[in-house]
């Protein structure tokens, strides 16, 4: 059996409400798996607490209870094994792209040279389409090409983990295309383990292994644990072809329209007994490979 | 369209100028040549009767020129050159104003990182801040005993203010996300302080900077009138006890001057520390 790379357990994160004397919880409960080279995605109704849980497994937010357990070890602070993109892709705009990659590159290998350096974060860049413009300034760039830069330093300096917080939110359907094609060639090379929040219900079936489905907050809690069960490569262009896509869809879109609500604090429903706060395994479309991948094509529109 | 209106602005200000110094001009040579007999006082005052006046932009213009033929004569120690005299008051305000930035940008860093430090030195650097830095002179006097390191201690503590708290704002506005960066790349602290919250606060602390030099400059001026002995505004004095008026008005155009210059150099420290967000 795979050994879990990363085991969140009950975590819970409880805020001080000004004024009033009660803490407000955020999200309480929270207990999932990852296993290594996963491309997990958790959807949620903003405020649920996506953001807190990536800062947490990150490491610059501390939970108010549970543990974030990584490779048998406790994650207590931020680290170099876990690359983290931000929502608004935080470069430091003094830089220019080729020097925000490389200030990751020097503070992962303290010890390179200046040529090793160099060479190894142009590289990144190369690999998000940005050769020609290392030189520029965030400011001049677009905001899908900060975002790659972004994705660049995160990626150079090669985490076990890396944890990316809504990376596509403000692009444009194009650019987002480009770069969520650029991020699935870089994994499926790398086969790093990845979590990552949207609210793009086709982005994350198009990209993860796993689906988490966040209810509402206050009080929110991992429902579900969706299986996306569609062979790799996915080609964006017939993904919606594919006889699971719908059902997965439907599925999600249901969860987002009207279950999040109904299981806003509910405890999540056990899909077996000694794992108690584990979110229950759903796989919407479990038997779309009993008429064989030829089956594909005949079953195109879900009627 | 841009071009024609510097041109035009350019234009504007010669013509100002030109208004302006010549309304100057006659309104101080008409009523010399109309007044008839000297007043008591202008008696007293003797054949300088004239020159007591404010001086016509002609006899400034040809004074500034002869002054400035030789600016660094120095004949004993009330009469030295322009430019001397500019020379140690500038020594004087940088002696100072470095002495308070190695001062205040450490600290306002310092300041700035540590919400807890913040608030435990506010109420005195809000107290001390109004303070007008010349009330300090007699202290100073006091307790340095030499009127030139006085001087020097007075333009330090009027430009340690701007800087400290500029500092300090400027550390504490970094952004979040920045300094989140810092913290996944396992950045020590000290490097963080170089390498992201330095060039974050740049602009913030050069702007403190900026404007501790025009505060120096305003202050070096009324402190040398009052510690005297060498430097712009001990001439100034001087030249007002010896009733020179043209030399008073020369010095005072030069004191722009220099003024001017000292804000240009800070202005073009700023634009290569900027940055757009
Ligand atoms: N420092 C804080 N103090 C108090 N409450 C906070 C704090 N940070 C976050 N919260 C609350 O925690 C909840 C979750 O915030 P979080 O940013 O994790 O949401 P999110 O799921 O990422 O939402 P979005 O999709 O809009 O980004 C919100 O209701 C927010 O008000
Ligand atoms: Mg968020």
């Amino acid at each position: 059996m795979n050994r879990q790379f990363l085991q969140i357990e009950s975590l819970a994160k409880r805020f001080p409400q000004p004024g009033a004397g009660e803490d407000v919880t955020v999200f309480d409960q929270v207990s999932f798996r990852m296993e290594q080279g996963e491309f997990i995605c958790i959807i949620g109704h903003s405020g649920c607490g996506k953001s807190t849980i990536l800062n947490v497994l990150a490491g610059l937010d501390a939970a108010s209870s549970g543990s974030v357990i990584m490779d048998g070890r406790e994650v207590a602070g931020p680290s170099l094994d876990r690359g983290v993109i931000f929502q608004n892709h935080s470069l430091l705009p003094w830089l220019s792209a080729f020097g925000n990659v490389a200030m990751a590159v020097r503070a992962r290998w303290p010890k390179w040279p200046r040529a090793r350096v160099r060479e190894h974060s142009q590289r990144y860049l190369e690999m998000v389409g940005l050769k020609g413009a290392e030189n520029k300034k965030p400011s001049q760039l677009s905001g899908g090409m900060c975002q790659r830069v972004g994705i660049a330093r995160a990626f150079a300096i090669e985490p076990k983990l890396l944890l990316m917080d809504e990376p596509f939110g403000a692009l444009d359907a194009l650019t987002r295309g480009l770069i969520q094609e650029a991020l699935l060639d870089i994994w499926s090379r790398t086969h790093q383990t990845v979590f990552m929040i949207t609210h793009d219900v086709d982005e994350a079936i198009l990209l993860s292994d796993r689906i988490l489905l966040m209810t509402n907050g206050p009080d929110a809690r991992i429902a579900e644990s969706v299986r996306v069960d569609i062979d790799r490569p996915r080609d964006r262009a017939v993904l919606h072809q594919h006889p699971a896509y719908y059902p997965i869809r439907n599925h999600l879109v249901d969860f987002l329209v009207n279950r999040s609500r109904e299981l806003q604090g509910a405890d999540a429903p056990a899909s077996a007994p000694e794992e108690a706060a584990s979110p229950r395994d759903v796989n919407p479309a479990p038997r779309w490979r009993e008429t064989g991948p030829g089956g594909s094509r005949a079953v195109a529109s879900p009627a | 369209m841009l071009h024609n209106q510097t041109l035009r602005a350019t234009l504007l200000s010669l013509v100002l100028l030109v208004l302006a110094l010549g309304a100057w001009e006659l309104s101080i040579s008409a009523p010399l040549t109309a007044s008839g007999e000297l007043s008591e006082y202008e008696q007293l005052m003797g054949a300088s009767a004239s020159r007591a006046g404010v001086p016509p932009p002609s006899v400034i213009l040809a004074h500034a020129m002869d002054e400035l033929s030789r600016p660094f004569y120095d004949a004993g120690p009330n009469d030295k050159g322009i430019g001397l005299q500019l020379g140690y008051s500038v020594a004087r305000v940088m002696a100072g104003y470095l002495l308070a930035a190695m001062l205040a940008i450490p600290l306002g860093f310092v300041i700035g990182m540590s919400p807890l430090l913040n608030r435990a030195l506010d109420p005195y650097i809000q107290i001390l801040k109004p303070i007008s830095p010349l009330a300090w002179m007699p202290l100073a006097l006091f307790v340095i005993k030499d009127s030139s390191l006085s001087a020097i201690f007075v333009i330090f503590i009027c430009s340690i203010w701007p800087m400290l708290i500029n500092t300090a704002f400027g550390v504490a506005s970094v952004k979040r996300d920045w300094l989140n960066v810092a913290r996944t790349l396992e950045m020590s602290r000290l490097r963080t302080a170089f390498t992201v919250i330095l060039p974050a606060a740049a602009p913030t602390i050069l702007t403190g900077m900026r404007i501790a030099i025009g505060i120096s400059w305003l202050v070096i001026v009324a402190a040398e009138m009052l510690v005297g002995g060498t430097g712009i505004g001990y001439y100034v004095w001087n030249e007002w006890n010896n009733l020179d008026l043209a030399s008073v008005v020369f010095a005072i155009i030069m004191i722009g001057l220099v003024g001017m210059v000292l804000d240009a150099v800070l202005a073009q420290a700023s634009r290569l520390v900027r940055y757009q967000d």
